[in-house]
């Protein structure tokens, strides 16, 4: 099977993302990618917890008294949610149905639009409420790094998932797409996993103290 | 765009390297920038041998000295020794494995030029206000108190070139796993391209590590974050564990592609397969997998507490094992084969036992209260030396006369490549032999000078002669090269005329597009299994079809341009009004890159059937 | 054509380490002088016979291989053998018997060398009965503190022989390590955290080097890392108590006696006392100490570390440090004229607690 192939519902194969031997590549390189993107966080989680609470004096604030849960378990489910919506877009995109492919990608990146903005509503509460920066501790360095790698991370996919599907609105799906848009997703995935992780260990965690 | 036999003006020769995506050219931009660096790296070896040659010497100041080291490591082992091991990894895995090509072609131009970038970035330091200063492993506390942009360049130029390293990784774990011909199974794959794997696995799970550590050091310095300042709650330990995370792993990611290139020679030039092909398979993995369990062994000193130091203790010394296995199925090659004396030969053999001095010590070193005597003294630079010169730059020299003929057709001179041989591997035990017993007599690692009377002063001198035999030896191989490449003298498929594996089944070089017909694969060895049975060439395993190819692609070189401004802005940021900006600039060039790389498609191009049948058959790229 | 040149060059390295002999016995881990480095060097023996065992069986496959495997015409074709289980087997499980030999009394030795007990052990008085003395790593020069005492000197460590002393390590500035080869192996000195060990010196070793090792930075800590060596006075528990007891009877600057060394000790109380204490208490605070203590500085051994201890040296050190020790952090902070730095050096020369 050729990428450039015009695809119907008939033609189109049980696993596109998979179907040439280039998608095969990408599907299993990303795969690889986000192992490396595993140790990358676990690096960054080890030196939170490291961290953690390391202040140099006693005024300073502590993740007891910074964390509220009912912002972050909004942000939680916000994040969980756009991890569904992403699941039945590539539900669309096997089905060969762009239009509600792009329909749930959609509502993915409004989502993921939701969580950034909150995210950057909770910095700038710490910021502003208990000088708690970047620069206050090795604490506050810790946190905004591994949180901020994580929202960096959202923002980035909400680039990438936006210019998928600019680009190939006018045009519908394909093997050389599909497997892009499969990439995207499961990248998408992976940073909801990581925001799991950061919900335990830093917040749930961190308001136990 | 299918012929590349026409000749060609400089500006296209240029161009066509600049976007190449074919990864034997690539091989050739890796084998060039590499061999550049591994010289600055030589130099810089030189300086130190020569402050150190007699006591109180004042060939170069204190603070000079410290640069001259940093920069030595750092360009050894990031700019020299792992894209050399790359370019033999682009120019023979492919066809190891009998693939067109790498699985990302894109990428695997990309990972050049990040690296390439990278380095440049970091010997640019040497012209804007001083070289790093704080050893190549950087501890966080001096790399903090170091002055002036050293350290900057350090921390951005690794991560640049990281970033490419990264990407290598991936490539060749993806065209291992995806692109192998038909009958090439896992365990029919020669020992250079298992080598690989493992080491492209290491490099997935130990680079992040780093990138994390050098962010916060980046972090540090430029961003006013307080991660290694104890004074705001601070830990400079974290910096030595995330370096030793990746730094360990490292040395593996070195030394196995060696151990596979070894492997190979060893075994094509004694005439016979390779002794217990698969526990030498099963050893190379344990090695990779052992590799992560013990990177506190260099922290030995550190103060982890005597738990922490007896489990890594133990840890460590069980990489004896599998490394022992290799030795002994080197040798065990070797008895009752048909041993020829080849310069990649001679380069095999004298590895043997020099290696096994390097491993001896690192059992040696992982005697944790040992140690605490051996730690950071001369005992360590002759261990590590050992392993690295023994092993990995022996490979090196190996692979480059052994596949040289299979990268541009032509042989590097047998006489001057002994003669290089015997300079570069005197010259290597005349060196680093002493320096074992330098360490022991109490001589600390990284001292620009030292005083006399302390009875250091031979030792020291019998080292820094030994220097100037491999730079001369060095020197030589400069000549061969040039030598070889004007005589260029062109050679068949097999000048060796003992290849065992698919690489020699092609044409040297290989047409652009590799093999014509994929090879079927019978067997481990299988250019030797066809030519036991009297066969000249590979059975083909499919028609002679369309080949589809990549496009190249100037892309990758503007997203590693981009990373190299933004470099420079990220640094000068807090010293000009001008850094912000071109920090932005930089990003901006690189992201924007990626963005066109991202919607605008490329599907490459097809080498028509007809096409291929008209291509001349002496190139003998009949598969 | 020399095909066995590495082994065939055995016998000059051999040759070259026999000439340059152990190294000296106040700096060498060759010649251990205390139990900790006698243990280390045990191991270390113990492992480089195992492995001198091991080098020996390679080398004679190797050397074998060389003369019997050579290729003799261009036809011909070995045997192809795939493996052999029983050797396999031989070669993996030797290996580990033999690293088992080797990782019992490491592990054993890892944890005696790490047990600092007796040094946490506070009596009534709050104090330890051991010996424990505080090592301050400072931009390249040393600090000594005991605790027990009372007292702090600075680049001369002085010890009492034939007995544990415990030491804390902390840095001040960078990561220093802290190493005295002959009695035994490294610790650092973290910015961080403190690390504790313990050394022991040997009192017939320390006579025969007459009560003086070398100690050294281990850690690159900047240009001068190469100078930041200090030197260790063992002496018998009587003569140790005794300067404890000299240095503990100066409360007061000691009072300069010639008239050069009065104008010397006025100049030094205008321009040095800042950052040098020529009282010996610990009773100021770390960040206040930003210079060695000088309370002995006549008796000293060598000056900055690295210099014969003589009038001239000083002066050479006192007119422009950073010639002597790049990057040390004295340079420019005085400014003193010919003169001056003579009667400085007088009084300094002075300074000594003991005769």
């Amino acid at each position: 099977m050729h990428a450039e192939e015009k695809m119907t519902h008939e033609t189109w194969p049980a696993s596109p993302e998979k179907a040439t031997l280039e998608a095969k590549n990408k599907f299993l390189g990303f795969w690889f990618f986000l192992g490396g993107e595993t140790v990358l966080f676990a690096s960054l989680f080890a030196t939170y917890l490291a961290l953690k609470d390391k202040v140099p004096t006693a005024d300073h604030v502590l993740a007891k008294d910074l964390f509220e849960m009912p912002l972050v378990f909004l942000m939680t489910m916000i994040l969980l949610t756009s991890s569904l919506t992403s699941v039945y877009a590539m539900y669309h995109m096997k089905n060969f149905n762009f239009k509600k492919m792009q329909l749930w990608l959609g509502i993915t990146v409004l989502l993921g639009l939701s969580f950034l903005g909150l995210e950057i509503y909770e910095f700038n509460h710490y910021v502003h409420e208990f000088h708690h920066t970047f620069s206050s501790s090795a604490f506050g360095s810790a946190f905004y790094t591994l949180v901020g790698f994580h929202g960096a991370h959202v923002a980035f996919g909400l680039c990438w998932i936006v210019s998928l599907m600019i680009r190939n609105a006018k045009r519908g799906l394909s093997l050389y797409n599909a497997p892009k848009f499969y990439t995207a997703s499961l990248y998408w995935h992976y940073i909801d996993v990581v925001w799991v992780f950061i919900f335990t260990v830093v917040y749930l965690m961190g308001m136990v103290g | 765009m299918s012929t590349n036999a026409q000749k060609k003006g400089f500006g296209a020769v240029l161009w066509d390297y600049l976007t190449t995506v074919d990864h034997k050219k690539i091989a050739i931009l890796y084998l060039i920038a590499g061999g550049i660096f591994f010289i600055l790296g030589g130099l810089e070896a030189m300086i130190i041998r020569i402050q150190l040659a007699i006591p109180d010497n004042n060939f170069v100041s204190a603070g000079f000295y410290n640069e001259v080291l940093t920069m030595h490591g750092t360009t050894m082992i990031f700019l020299a020794a792992m894209p050399l091991l790359f370019a033999f990894m682009n120019a023979v895995v492919p066809l190891q494995i009998g693939a067109r090509d790498v699985a990302f072609p894109f990428l695997n131009s990309l990972g050049f030029w990040l690296f390439f970038f990278g380095g440049v970035f970091l010997n640019l330091s040497w012209f804007l206000g001083g070289a790093p200063d704080a050893g190549w492993t950087s501890y966080a506390s001096l790399s903090l108190a170091s002055e002036g942009h050293g350290i900057d360049f350090y921390s951005l130029g690794l991560q640049i070139s990281g970033f490419g390293t990264l990407i290598a990784g991936i490539n060749f774990l993806v065209t291992i796993i995806n692109m192998r011909a038909p009958g090439m199974t896992y365990m029919r794959m020669p020992l250079f391209t298992w080598t690989t794997f493992v080491a492209s696995a290491l490099i997935l799970f130990a680079f992040p590590a780093l990138t994390v550590g050098i962010f916060f050091l980046t972090f540090d310095r430029l961003f006013g974050s307080n991660f290694f300042d104890p004074t705001m709650g601070g830990n400079t330990v974290i910096w030595e564990h995330l370096f030793w995370i990746f730094g360990h792993p490292e040395v593996y990611i070195l030394i196995l592609p060696a151990f596979g290139i070894f492997s190979d020679i060893i075994s094509t030039f004694s005439r016979k397969r390779l002794f217990g092909y698969s526990s030498m398979v099963f050893a190379t993995v344990l090695i990779g997998f052992l590799g992560f369990m013990v990177w506190a062994h260099h922290m030995f000193t550190t103060g982890l507490g005597p738990i922490a130091n007896a489990i890594f203790a133990v840890a460590t010394m069980a990489i004896a094992v599998p490394t022992g296995i290799k030795i002994f199925n080197w040798l065990f090659t070797m008895w009752g084969g048909s041993i020829k004396f080849t310069t990649p030969m001679l380069y095999a053999v004298a590895f043997v036992p020099s290696f096994v001095m390097g491993g001896v010590t690192g059992v040696m070193l992982a005697a944790a209260p040992a140690d605490y005597q051996y730690h950071d003294s001369y005992f360590v630079v002759a261990h590590f030396h050992y392993v690295i010169i023994g092993g990995v730059v022996l490979s090196l020299l190996a692979a480059t006369h052994f596949y040289w003929p299979k990268m541009f057709g032509t042989m590097l001179n047998e006489f001057l490549g002994k003669i290089t041989f015997w300079l570069f591997l005197i010259g290597f035990h005349l060196t680093f032999f002493i320096q074992h017993f330098l360490g022991l007599m109490g001589m600390p690692r990284r001292i620009f000078t030292f005083l006399p009377n302390q009875g250091l002063e031979i030792g020291n001198l019998v080292s820094s002669i030994g220097a100037f035999f491999m730079a001369v030896a060095t020197i030589i191989l400069l000549i061969n090269i040039v030598i070889t490449s004007v005589k260029n003298v062109k050679v068949g498929n097999d000048p060796w005329g003992d290849g065992r594996t698919l690489e020699w089944a092609i044409a040297s070089p290989p047409p652009y597009y590799n093999f014509k017909q994929l090879p079927l694969v019978r067997g481990l060895d299988p250019y030797w299994i066809e030519k036991m049975e009297g066969k000249k060439e590979m059975t083909p395993a499919e028609p002679l079809g369309d080949i589809h190819m990549p496009n190249g692609s100037f892309i990758p070189f503007m997203i590693s341009l981009g990373l190299f401004i933004a470099a420079f802005g990220a640094m000068y940021r807090l010293d000009y009004g001008w850094g912000l900006p071109v920090l932005i600039i930089g990003l901006v060039i690189t992201f924007g890159s990626m963005f066109v790389r991202s919607i605008k498609d490329d599907h490459g191009y097809h080498i028509h059937k007809e096409e291929l049948m008209d291509d001349d058959d002496n190139k003998g790229v009949k598969a | 054509m020399k095909r066995l040149g590495k082994w065939g060059l055995l016998p000059l390295f051999a040759a070259i380490a026999l000439l340059s002999g152990c190294g000296e016995p106040f700096l060498s881990t060759l010649q251990p002088a205390g139990e900790v480095a006698q243990r280390q060097f045990d191991l270390m023996v113990l492992s480089t016979s195992i492995m001198v065992g091991v080098i020996v069986v390679v080398a004679i496959i190797f050397i074998i291989v060389m003369i019997r495997f050579r290729r003799k015409s261009e036809n011909e074709i070995p045997k192809q053998v795939e493996g052999s289980h029983t050797l396999e087997i031989i070669w993996t499980v030797i290996p580990i018997l033999l690293l088992l030999v080797l990782a019992v009394p490491t592990v054993s030795a890892t944890f005696q060398l790490a047990d600092v007990s007796p040094a946490e052990e506070k009596n009534d008085e709050g104090k330890t009965d051991a010996l424990v003395v505080n090592v301050r790593a400072n931009l390249y020069w040393w600090e000594f503190e005991y605790p027990n005492e009372e007292i702090l000197t600075s680049q001369d460590l002085v010890v009492p022989t034939d007995e544990k002393v415990y030491f804390n390590l902390i840095a001040s500035d960078v990561k220093h390590s802290f190493w005295i080869p002959a009695i035994g192996g490294k610790l650092d000195t973290n910015t961080d955290n403190v690390n504790k060990f313990w050394l022991e010196f040997d009192g017939e070793k320390a006579d025969e080097v007459g009560n003086i090792f070398y100690g050294k930075c281990a850690e690159l800590c900047g240009p001068s890392h190469a100078l930041m060596d200090f030197k260790v006075k063992a002496l018998p528990r009587a003569e140790f108590d005794q300067w404890v007891a000299s240095m503990q009877a100066v409360k007061e600057p000691v009072q300069a006696e010639t008239a050069e060394a009065q104008a010397g000790q006025e100049i030094f109380n205008n321009s040095c006392i800042g950052c040098h204490a020529v009282t010996p208490a610990n009773t100021t605070p770390e960040q206040a100490r930003m210079g060695p203590n000088l309370t002995d500085f006549g008796n000293r051994t060598l000056v900055a570390g690295i210099l014969e201890h003589n009038e001239g040296n000083i002066k050479t050190w006192l007119k422009d440090p950073e010639s002597i020790k790049p990057g040390n952090k004295m340079t420019g902070k005085y400014n003193l004229s010919d003169e001056e730095i003579d009667a400085v050096t007088e009084y300094l020369m002075g300074l000594k607690v003991q005769e």
